[in-house]
């Protein structure tokens, strides 16, 4: 398999060529409803991940939800 | 008299800011004459309004439904071991009201929902979210962009957070970056995930600060900007978040017009998690 280098929450990272958002988070072992993902500074629509590839130098974030203070 | 009818006190209590540049006593007073409203005295909630009271907000309202239980202290820095089984909302304001009697304290002992989040919000000037729920996260964002309220987010989990500031109409909002709640259970609580109690009191002093931010009109408030912490890497990023055209409540032409109450989830999830 081929590989090329992309930043994933700021650190440089090596992944497989042609993944699409969704495989790559199925690598992270993440689902897809519990993230937001950002590339190159835009935030991916959910319905995207499954045809979104992701390409050699992509600046990717994947934002998880984070809960909080109190119970309201 | 002084210039800005601060008495003697006042002038000594808030002395260190008076001095700073961005603030002085124009800045004070306008803190004096200000209003926020904390949504949740616990973990976030906690350390804010701590911040908010010293800062010498005037009014500040406080919203919480439960009481203070002894898992609670090694966060909700508001409340103490004699207080458990008091409503949060009471312990809050001995708390407060000793601190500084400068600052009106208003409690509500409630549970926010669709049908009083409005009037809640509408006397506020910013409105600070430390809630631990999704639909509630939801509830106070999309109110907050239909009422026009500046709304301070952050969240923790385990030794991270993150934080953001929605001026609506002027940045994204908080649908902009998650569109929807995830669905009940698959992300975890702090009850489940645990929590570092520093963590949230980083998470909420940075919530007090982009408030006082938003009162005065100084600095640059996280706008478009996602903050991120990781407490074990001890390493802060700011990410760009852009403002989504098409989002569902803050976009050109939004879907979401009326509040949606995911209560059934919540309920579910917490009497899951109980």
């Amino acid at each position: 398999m081929k590989i090329m280098t992309i930043t994933l929450n700021g650190k440089k990272q090596e992944i497989g060529e042609n993944l699409t958002i969704s495989q790559f988070l199925e690598s992270l072992n993440l689902h897809p409803r519990r993230v937001a993902v950002e590339v190159n500074r835009v935030i991916i629509k959910r319905d995207e991940f499954e045809r979104h590839p992701l390409r050699e130098g992509d600046e990717i974030e994947v934002l998880q939800f984070v809960g909080g203070g109190a119970r309201l | 008299m002084t210039p800005y009818d601060f008495t003697e006190d006042q002038i000594e209590r808030y002395s260190r800011h008076i001095i700073l540049p961005n603030v002085g006593g124009k800045g004070q007073r306008t803190l004096l004459r200000s209003k926020a409203l904390v949504l949740g005295a616990g973990g976030l909630g906690s350390p804010a309004a701590l911040y908010l009271t010293t800062a010498g907000v005037g009014t500040l309202g406080i919203v919480d439904c439960d009481t203070v239980e002894l898992s609670n202290l090694n966060r909700q820095i508001l409340h103490s071991t004699k207080e458990v089984g008091v409503n949060k909302t009471d312990s809050a304001k001995w708390k407060l009201k000793n601190l500084n009697p400068d600052v009106n304290v208003i409690n509500y002992h409630l549970r926010v929902h669709s049908s009083n989040i409005f009037d809640l919000i509408g006397g506020y000037d910013v409105v600070l979210d430390g809630t631990d729920n999704f639909p509630a996260r939801f509830l106070i964002n999309d109110a907050c962009v239909m009422a026009k309220k500046p709304l301070i987010h952050a969240g923790v989990f385990r030794f991270e957070g993150q934080a953001m500031t929605i001026l609506p109409g002027k940045g994204p909002c908080y649908r902009c970056v998650f569109s929807e709640p995830p669905p009940p259970g698959l992300v975890p609580s702090c009850q489940e995930a645990g929590i570092l109690g520093s963590i949230a009191g980083i998470l909420g002093a940075i919530q007090a600060t982009e408030a006082i931010k938003v009162l005065l009109g100084i600095g640059e408030p996280l706008v478009g900007r996602l903050f991120l912490f990781d407490a074990l890497e001890m390493q802060a990023r700011t990410i760009t978040i852009p403002r989504d055209t098409h989002c569902a409540v803050c976009g050109k032409h939004p879907t979401i017009t009326k509040l949606i109450d995911y209560e059934e989830t919540c309920e579910t999830d917490l009497v899951k998690n109980e």
